[in-house]
This record gives structure tokens, C-alpha cells and sequence, in this order.
């Protein structure tokens, strides 16, 4: 075995531990941290195959933002897990029948080598000045243009559709609007009383 | 690879959305206007030119470009020019009943037209990536559509299913793509054709799983039973002008999605994805006619009734034939028809604080307004598919071209669920015409525009019926290029 096999088999037990513990654990909090982890570790497995833009981006944007923020949210939330459960061991036996058959089915396909180093040898390393940057770059702005433009549009609607969803306009609370602050006159704010002094006194 | 090509000339149409929909954007959120009007009014501009774009494009010979991802073709440009049309009508019908519940937003119209975007993009996709970024736009705005009324708990719960289901359907497409990639290194469709046979011979098995995949998320995505759970719970639970929406032009879309998939991508393999979509198209037909009959919903029936013209749908392309998917293409037209008008009348019987979305709202309908019960009769009609109405001529066609493909038993399980069919949409006809009147409907507070539009809609089944030639042979002429 060599070290990059050494490596890769490190990297793939801690993802598949790590995915798993996702789906399996009852803490929310640590399901998120554990696809912390597995972010990690599958960017391990993308350094390995030369692939250091992905890698570098999947920890940046997945870990360093993403879960973050999901993180937070899970958190802020307080979810009652119980009636989330409720009624798993009464569609448990369904699900796991179908899960295994599946399972079953696919294992039958992947175990007959369709993916095997004969049909797909190792590409090799990329020599020193390749950029994995400037390549993906390029591809994503000339071939992948189409699609690219389209996941911007996608990303639009995801903005909007969020905004739609979460802004409530009605302000609950009070407050001073700026824009009416700073034209304020002396007449909107000053009301000039003459107090009736009582003349026949003198 | 050859040199990068270019061609943004067979784009016009999402060019043109695309801009309108970010200046229908900016109007919405600077104009002050009193109930959206110029809002509603410059979708409508937006969609009238998309669809004289798309038009002029129906007989043009097949372009393909940006790399081989997207193709303008004679069916693409049909089926645009009639999702854009069918858009423009759904606005129109749906405009007093999101009024009437404060839920009239500009965000609406503008996720409308970007949804409208992706299926444009959608029908005209030639990669496997374009099919997945225009699938993703057209469902992204669709899910934030439904939940737009979200202080009510069943539209927010029938979005919440729309979108965990569709994210499941999705990534069921995706992995049938990449297990397709994986055997034949290619996302084009084109490409993909030619590859077939040889990945066939080399890697038969895995080829066909991922072919399952796709077939999974496509039906998925039409509700084709068994993967229909989701369409009853989203078509109920839905404000009727979304369901209304998300009923029709995506129908149309989802055709084109099929078409290019299977017909154009894997028609080699149509031997080995005709058995499950005959699989499916029978299941759809049983469980939609027979479920729907013990629905007292309005909304809910037309759900499985709409899974069950699914299952026709189904039919045409089993057969695998030219004539067979022009048949399909021409029954999921008059399906989008017939769905505007059905869900139209729904929102013409509802008024403020009522759905009108029960049976029995219809109720003696006859008694008050004798016009719009014979448009619903037509529209009823249509459905179980009486001659001389357009429905007729659309199940005729499907099960036509099944029993030319040699599969009689499924033409004649066809027939006998389109008569047990028949009960729920005669039972919706009784209580029209053969009851007394329970509540007061919203017609007389409808506005004019969408009353007319929703008699010229029932008198358009009727009139396609009595003459379904130019329609029918418009059918035949986009699917053979």
C-alpha cells in the first residue's frame, strides 16, 4: 500500500463514519458538526485527486459559512425531536425492507467491477505550473457558460423567494424613521400657545 | 471539442424573460401602484412578446448551440409559446382571488416568470446539465410560489412537501445522470444517443440503473403513480391560483424534459424503458380514476385526476413511436386546457372567506349561473373524455397509437378506467345541474377579463374537439423536426 492509498483509505473511513453518524445521532447539534467533519474529510479525498480549487472551496464556503450559519439556526431553534419519532418503528419495517432491497440491488451492480482501476486507470499528477483554478475557470466560462449563467439566475430566485418569505412588513415595533428625522421643521415640531392671561386683573 | 459556439440568437425568448422579469423586479419595489397593476400588466407585456418570440421559431429547422446544451427546435418553440400563453392566463384568472386574500404580492408575478424561465430552459435543454439547471429554476420558484401564503398552515405544509419530495426526485435524477455520465462520458443528448449501443454492450447493467434513476425522476416529477404522494396533499393544501399554476405550464415542461431524455437520448433503449413506464402509466390509471371518485374535494379530484391523465400521457410514449409521442404531446395540450379551465372555475366560485373548492359548491349551479355550468359541463366532459370534446380526441389518439405499438391490454385497461372515470366527473355534472343551490358563489363578483377568458377557455376545449385536425397534424409536425 502506498502512502496516497494510506491516505485516501483514511480520509474515505472518516467520511463514511462521519455520514453516517449524521443520519444516526439524536443531538441535532452534533449531526451538524458531524457533516463538519465530513466536509473535511471529502475534501481530503478531492486534494488527492488534484482537485485543490473544490477542496479549498468546499471548506471555505461549506464549512467556514454554511454550517455556520446552520449551525446557528439549529441552535436558535428549540425542536421537540419526540413527535418527530413518533410512529418510526411502525414505518420502520417498510422502510428498512425497500432500504435493503435497494441496497441489495445496487451492491449487486457496483460489486461487478463497472468502476474498476482496468476500465479507469489512475489519470496521474498534473505537472507543476498546472492551475486547477485557471483550468476550472476556463471551462466554467466558455463550455459550462450556459449553466453557469443559469445557476446565477437560480441563486436570484433563491434570494427572492427568501426575502418573500421572511420580510414582514408591518413593523411591530416604534421607531423613528431617518428620512422624516433630518426634514424636520421648526413649524412640525413647535406649537406657538399664547396663554390667555386673565386682563382685568392687571 | 470544437471551437466555443455561440449562438445567442436561439435565446431570445429567455433573454428577453430574463430581463423583463429583473425590470419587473425594480417596478414592483419603487413604483407605488394600487393592487399590482402595472406589475400584473408588464408580466403580461413580458409574456405576450416571449411567446411571439417562441412562435416565430415553430418551423424553423433545429438549432443547436452554447456547446451543444441547448437546442431550438419546432417542438421547443411549440411548447414555449404555449407555456408562455397558458402563464398569461393563470395570471389573469388567479388575480381577484389573491387579492381578495391579501396575499397579492409582486413576488407572485415575479417568481412566476422565473419559473417560467426554467421551463423555457427546460424544454429546450440538449444537456443533461441545462435539463437539471432549467428542472431546479422551474421547481426552486415553484416551492417559494406555494409557500407564499404563509401565515395560513396547509399552504405552508403542502410547500414543505412540494420541496422535500421534489429534492428527492431531483437527486434521483441526478444520480441516473451521473451513473449515465459515468458509462458513457457524455452529458449531451446527442452524444448520449450515439454512445448508447456501445455502453449497452459494455456495461449493460449499470446503464440500466441509471436509466431507472431517470425514469424515477421523471416520474417523480409528473406524479405518476407510485411516486404520486405528493400531488393530492400540494394541489389541496395549495391557494387554488398556485395550484392552478403549478398544475399546467410545468405539465408541459415536464414533456419536454421526457422527451428529450428518452425519445431523443435513449431511444434505443426503448425496449427496456417502455416496461416501466407501462408500469407506471397503468398504476397512475388505476389509482387516479379509482382514488379520485371518494374525493368530496374539488382540488383533491383533479389531483388524481390528474395523475390519471398521466397515465394517458404515459401511453403515447410507451408506444415509442413518432406517432406515439405526437399523440402524447397533443393529450398533455389539452390537458393543460382543460386543467386551466377546471382550476379557473374553481377560482371563479370563490370569493372572500370562501374556497368554493367542495363539491358541493357546485351544487345548483344551474339555478344561479346557467352559463358557467355548461362551460363546466364542457370542461367536465372533456375530461372523462366525451366526444365531440377535445378530451376525446386526446385519449383516442394515446390509445391509438398503443394498440398500433401492439399493447391491446393496455389500451383496453385504458378504456375501462376512463369510464370508472367517467363517475366522478358525471357526479360533478349531477350536482350541477340536478341540485339546489347551498352557497352563494363568487362568479357575479368576478371580474369581466377572466369570466370572458374562462368561456372562451371551455369553448376552445369544445371548438378543438369538433375540430382537433390542425392541432393534431401541428402535433405530428414539431415531433418528426
Amino acid at each position: 500500500m502506498t502512502f496516497e492509498e494510506l491516505v485516501f483509505y483514511f480520509f474515505s473511513a472518516i467520511l463514511v463514519f462521519a455520514a453516517t453518524m449524521v443520519v444516526f445521532i439524536k443531538k441535532p447539534v452534533h449531526a451538524a458538526l458531524y457533516l463538519v467533519l465530513a466536509f473535511f474529510s471529502s475534501a481530503g479525498v478531492w486534494l488527492l485527486l488534484d482537485a485543490e480549487f473544490l477542496a479549498i472551496t468546499l471548506v471555505l464556503v461549506y464549512v467556514g459559512a454554511v454550517m455556520v450559519l446552520f449551525l446557528f439556526v439549529v441552535m436558535m431553534l428549540d425542536i421537540n425531536l419526540s413527535p418527530l419519532r413518533e410512529g418510526f418503528a411502525r414505518y420502520l419495517p417498510a422502510g428498512l425492507l425497500i432500504g435493503l432491497v435497494v441496497l441489495a440491488e445496487l451492491a449487486y451492480v457496483y460489486t461487478r467491477d463497472y468502476f474498476g482501476p482496468e476500465r479507469f486507470p489512475n489519470p496521474g499528477h498534473h505537472p507543476e505550473d498546472y492551475s486547477n483554478t485557471a483550468e476550472l475557470g476556463s471551462r466554467l466560462y466558455t463550455e459550462h457558460f450556459l449553466g453557469f449563467e443559469l445557476a446565477a439566475v437560480i441563486l436570484l430566485v433563491a434570494i427572492i423567494a427568501a426575502i418573500a418569505l421572511t420580510l414582514r412588513p408591518k413593523r411591530m415595533s416604534k421607531y423613528v424613521r431617518p428620512e422624516d428625522q433630518v426634514v424636520i421643521t421648526r413649524k412640525g415640531r413647535v406649537k406657538l400657545v399664547d396663554p390667555k392671561t386673565d386682563k382685568t386683573e392687571g | 471539442m470544437d471551437a466555443l459556439s455561440v449562438d445567442f440568437s436561439i435565446l431570445i425568448p429567455e433573454i428577453v424573460l430574463l430581463t423583463m422579469a429583473c425590470v419587473v423586479l425594480f417596478v414592483d419595489l419603487y413604483v407605488p401602484q394600487r393592487n399590482k397593476a402595472m406589475t400584473q400588466g408588464l408580466t403580461l407585456v413580458t409574456l405576450a412578446l416571449c411567446a411571439l418570440f417562441a412562435a416565430q421559431g415553430i418551423g424553423d429547422t433545429p438549432r443547436i448551440s452554447f456547446n451543444g446544451s441547448f437546442i431550438s427546435d419546432g417542438l421547443s418553440n411549440l411548447l414555449k409559446t404555449l407555456i408562455f400563453l397558458t402563464a398569461m392566463v393563470v395570471f389573469v384568472y388567479s388575480r381577484r382571488y389573491l387579492a381578495d386574500r391579501e396575499v397579492l404580492k409582486g413576488e407572485f408575478y415575479l417568481l412566476g416568470l422565473f419559473s417560467l424561465l426554467g421551463m423555457s430552459i427546460l424544454v429546450s435543454a440538449y444537456s443533461m446539465v441545462t435539463v437539471y439547471l432549467g428542472l431546479e429554476l422551474l421547481s426552486l420558484a415553484l416551492y417559494a410560489m406555494v409557500a407564499l401564503h404563509r401565515d395560513e398552515l396547509a399552504p405552508t405544509e403542502a410547500a414543505m412537501k412540494y420541496f422535500i419530495l421534489g429534492a428527492l426526485a431531483s437527486g434521483m435524477l441526478l444520480y441516473g445522470m451521473s451513473l449515465l455520465y459515468g458509462v458513457t462520458g457524455t452529458l449531451q443528448i446527442d452524444i448520449l444517443a450515439q454512445r448508447a449501443s456501445t455502453a449497452m454492450e459494455q456495461d449493460a447493467l449499470l446503464f440500466l440503473v441509471g436509466v431507472v434513476f431517470l425514469v424515477v425522476g421523471v416520474a417523480f416529477k409528473f406524479g405518476a403513480v407510485p411516486f404520486h404522494m405528493w400531488v393530492p396533499d400540494v394541489y389541496h393544501g395549495a391557494p387554488t391560483a398556485m395550484t392552478l399554476f403549478i398544475s399546467t405550464a410545468p405539465k408541459l415542461a415536464a414533456f419536454g424534459m421526457l422527451y428529450r431524455l428518452f425519445a431523443e437520448g435513449l431511444i434505443t433503449f426503448h425496449g427496456e424503458w417502455q416496461q416501466y413506464l407501462i408500469i407506471l402509466a397503468a398504476l397512475s390509471l388505476v389509482v387516479g380514476n379509482v382514488v379520485a371518485i371518494a374525493q368530496r374535494n374539488l382540488k383533491r379530484m383533479f389531483a388524481y385526476s390528474a395523475i390519471a391523465h398521466v397515465g394517458y400521457l404515459f401511453l403515447g410514449i410507451v408506444a415509442g413511436t413518432e406517432a406515439g409521442f405526437a399523440s402524447s404531446l397533443f393529450y398533455v395540450i389539452a390537458y393543460v386546457i382543460m386543467g386551466l379551465g377546471g382550476f379557473g372555475m374553481i377560482l371563479l366560485l370563490s370569493r372572500k372567506g370562501f374556497e368554493g373548492d367542495r363539491l358541493e359548491d357546485l351544487k345548483g349551479l344551474n339555478d344561479t349561473h346557467p352559463w358557467y355550468a355548461l362551460m363546466m359541463l364542457i370542461l367536465m366532459a372533456s375530461m372523462a373524455g366525451v366526444p365531440p370534446t377535445l378530451g376525446f380526441y386526446a385519449k383516442l389518439a394515446v390509445i391509438q397509437a398503443v394498440v398500433d405499438s401492439g399493447q391491446v391490454w393496455l389500451a383496453v385497461l385504458a378504456v375501462i378506467f376512463s369510464v370508472i372515470g367517467a363517475f366522478y366527473y358525471l357526479r360533478a355534472i349531477w350536482y350541477m345541474y340536478f341540485d339546489e343551490p347551498q352557497v352563494k358563489v363568487g362568479i357575479t363578483e368576478a371580474g369581466g377579463v377572466a369570466k370572458a377568458l374562462l368561456s372562451a377557455n371551455s369553448l376552445l376545449v369544445l371548438m378543438l374537439g369538433i375540430v382537433p385536425g390542425g392541432l393534431l397534424a401541428l402535433c405530428f409536425q414539431v415531433i418528426a423536426g
